[in-house]
């Protein structure tokens, strides 16, 4: 391993990913005073899933990686949603 | 090819000294071999204490009312059992001995991936062991089931708090695993060996080192709920907080039914290596098997809700999980049929690992098509915590994982040891553990169809007579397990020795090693040419 310092992806960068998601933190404290019913749990599900393809793809390096990194972890997301899908066939219609 | 004895020159893993010596070269050994046999050991010690308790339970079943034991104790036999034969035998079982053991020799490598991680796993489910059975000392031994069910986990007065954090802490163990499988079949497979040049067992590994992977944290988040939950009073299951209990049987069996195909996978593994070298013929589709294997681990899991059909779920969650209940029994179906296809017109070699073979086929064809008893949802509701679901249950793991664990050993045992087994002695205990075996559980379909509950201490008496029966087979089969244990003991020991690489005619890389192999396996790491099981 080379002894360098050598980072794959910019300080800008990194600040940007970081001033997102703190936005988009504000963004999933802010909907909980808006009354949605039931959507308000996809809400803050489509919001805590968009973190953490941040920090997926930034912080850990996906986007710069062998894509063969992208795909499992494509494909262990697909499972995790389907997983959910399944569960929601009780809770939805209970 | 290499010659077909080792030479007496050779020092196997066995004898090799290292930095320590004695207990410690073992308990602080990387090589996968020894970690593989440090799980086995672990597993042989629990496995009789376990065995015991099961026989116990049977012992009070003799006849109605309090003979051996009252219901507390009872209550606390059951899920003692249950959690050391689940946590600590069969989910770690195949992968934890002979995943470790050969895998690195089945894909023509020197260890697996991350060597220290490996035996880091094994001192984790240690741990995680000794942490389960501290529950004696500090409140008795739990009482809800394996299945920690709530809200009852929450409620009993026993303390329960060290079963979850045990079972929790072994969960991690079993993760470890998986991760280092994965990245061993992908980085570390001899020149040559192509996906599709990889045996049937590692194939398996693999499949269930992903659900390892994805599946367990689950169960560990869902058991740190539950302390949460009955220390705490967080109120995601309690219904009097505002929890829902069913929520906890979705997170319980989202990680425990994928965790029947850890413990099955591998299992069909060894099947599908043991069928064609004692048949003498290729297997009977190859690629049908490996894309069975990935299809059980993927529907596999969204199946789970088969074990909730009575919770109290929504109508269309029924519908879709007895649907997806029973499109796994597709894959499954195909390999019976390979092993089938492989032995017909095979030129059939009746020794111990092939007896074993094909009693796993038989009991789990038995195991899997009450599955489907169990999977329609009209019949499940006249079973359900039946002692039918016990049988079932036990026809699948018990004789699955089972199975499969003694046809592995007595198929590996001469390239693990250098020895071989007293080969009499060895039939003559599978076909009492195989009587005992069916003796035992086939009344309790009977029994279960009867309308006897599971998890009682007592019953009417008309139940009496097949519970006699059912007894009398746990006698006969803890007979054949003692006789089939002594065998590999003192045979590991006394032995005849053998230097012979490939006593059976197997086709696979194991094979080529060393018997018993180096402690890197191979001198000259092998360059594969060929698919597996090419006989001509």
């Amino acid at each position: 391993m080379s002894e360098e310092k050598h980072h794959i992806s910019s300080y800008k960068s990194h600040l940007l990913v970081l001033l997102a998601l703190l936005i988009l933190t504000a963004a999933s404290v802010a909907v909980t005073s808006v009354e949605m019913g039931a959507y308000n749990t996809l809400v803050a599900m489509l919001l805590a899933g968009a973190k953490a393809t941040l920090v997926l793809l930034w912080f850990m390096h996906l986007r710069f990686d062998n894509k063969i990194y992208a795909i499992f972890t494509a494909f262990v997301i697909v499972l995790f949603l389907l997983v959910l899908f399944v569960t929601f066939f009780d809770y939805s219609y209970r | 090819m290499s010659e077909s004895t080792t030479s007496s020159k050779h020092v196997s893993f066995l004898e090799y000294k290292g930095k320590y010596k004695g207990l410690l070269g073992w308990i602080f050994s990387t090589d996968h071999k020894r970690v593989g046999l440090l799980y086995l050991y672990t597993m042989l010690v629990f496995f009789s204490i376990a065995a015991t308790l099961g026989l116990l339970m049977k012992l009070q079943m003799l006849a109605p009312g309090h003979t051996l034991m009252g219901p507390q104790t009872y209550n606390a036999m059951f899920t003692v059992h249950g959690i050391i034969m689940i946590f600590v035998i069969v989910v770690p079982g195949l992968p934890a001995v002979f995943g470790n053991f050969f895998l690195p020799l089945m894909i023509g490598a020197k260890d697996v991936a991350f060597p220290r991680l490996n035996l880091a796993s094994w001192w984790i489910y240690v741990i995680g062991i000794l942490v389960v059975l501290s529950s004696q000392f500090i409140g008795g031994w739990p009482d809800t089931g394996w299945t920690f069910y709530a809200p009852y986990s929450f409620q009993t007065p026993v303390n329960i708090v060290p079963a979850l954090v045990g079972a929790t802490i072994m969960g991690f163990s079993s993760i470890l695993t998986g991760i280092n499988f994965i990245v061993t079949i992908h980085r570390m497979r001899a020149p040559g060996m192509t996906w599709f040049k990889m045996p049937l067992f590692p194939w398996t590994l693999y499949a269930t080192a992903w659900i390892q992977v994805l599946a367990t944290p689950v169960i560990g988040i869902t058991l740190l709920l539950t302390l949460m939950e009955r220390l705490l009073g967080v109120g995601i299951f309690d219904p009097r907080l505002g929890g829902d209990p069913i929520l906890y049987q979705h997170l319980f069996w989202i990680y425990s039914h994928p965790a029947v195909y850890i413990m099955i996978l591998p299992g069909m593994g060894v099947i599908s290596e043991i069928i064609p070298v004692f048949s003498r013929k290729s297997i009977y589709g190859y690629k049908a098997i490996v894309l069975s294997s990935l299809a059980i681990a993927f529907v596999g899991y969204f199946v789970w809700g088969h074990h909730m059909f009575t919770s109290g779920m929504s109508g269309r969650a029924l519908y879709a999980f007895s649907f997806l209940t029973f499109l796994v029994a597709i894959p499954s179906a195909i390999k019976v049929f390979n092993w089938v296809s492989t032995m017909h017109k095979g030129s059939l070699l009746l020794q111990t690992p092939f007896y074993w073979a094909v009693s796993f086929i038989f009991v789990f064809m038995i195991g899997g098509l009450t599955g489907l008893v169990l999977g329609s949802l009209a019949t499940n509701v006249h079973v359900h915590d039946t002692y039918f679901v016990v049988a079932h249950f036990h026809f699948i793991v018990f004789g699955g994982t089972g199975y499969s664990f003694m046809a592995a050993i007595h198929y590996w045992f001469p390239k693990m040891f250098g020895r071989m087994y007293d080969r009499s002695w060895a039939n003559i205990g599978w076909v009492t553990f195989f009587a005992g075996f069916l003796s035992l559980y086939t009344p309790m379909f009977v029994l279960g169809l009867q309308g006897m509950p599971r998890r009682y201490y007592d019953y009417l008496p008309e139940f009496h007579a097949w519970h006699i029966f059912s007894t009398l087979g746990s006698i006969l089969m803890i007979a054949g397990a003692a006789i089939v244990i002594i065998n590999l003991v003192r045979s590991s020991r006394h032995g005849q020795k053998t230097s012979e690489k490939n006593p059976w005619g197997g086709k696979t890389l194991e094979w080529q090693a060393d018997t018993p192999p180096t402690l890197e396996n191979w001198e000259e790491v092998p360059t594969v040419t060929q698919k597996p099981y090419e006989y001509k």
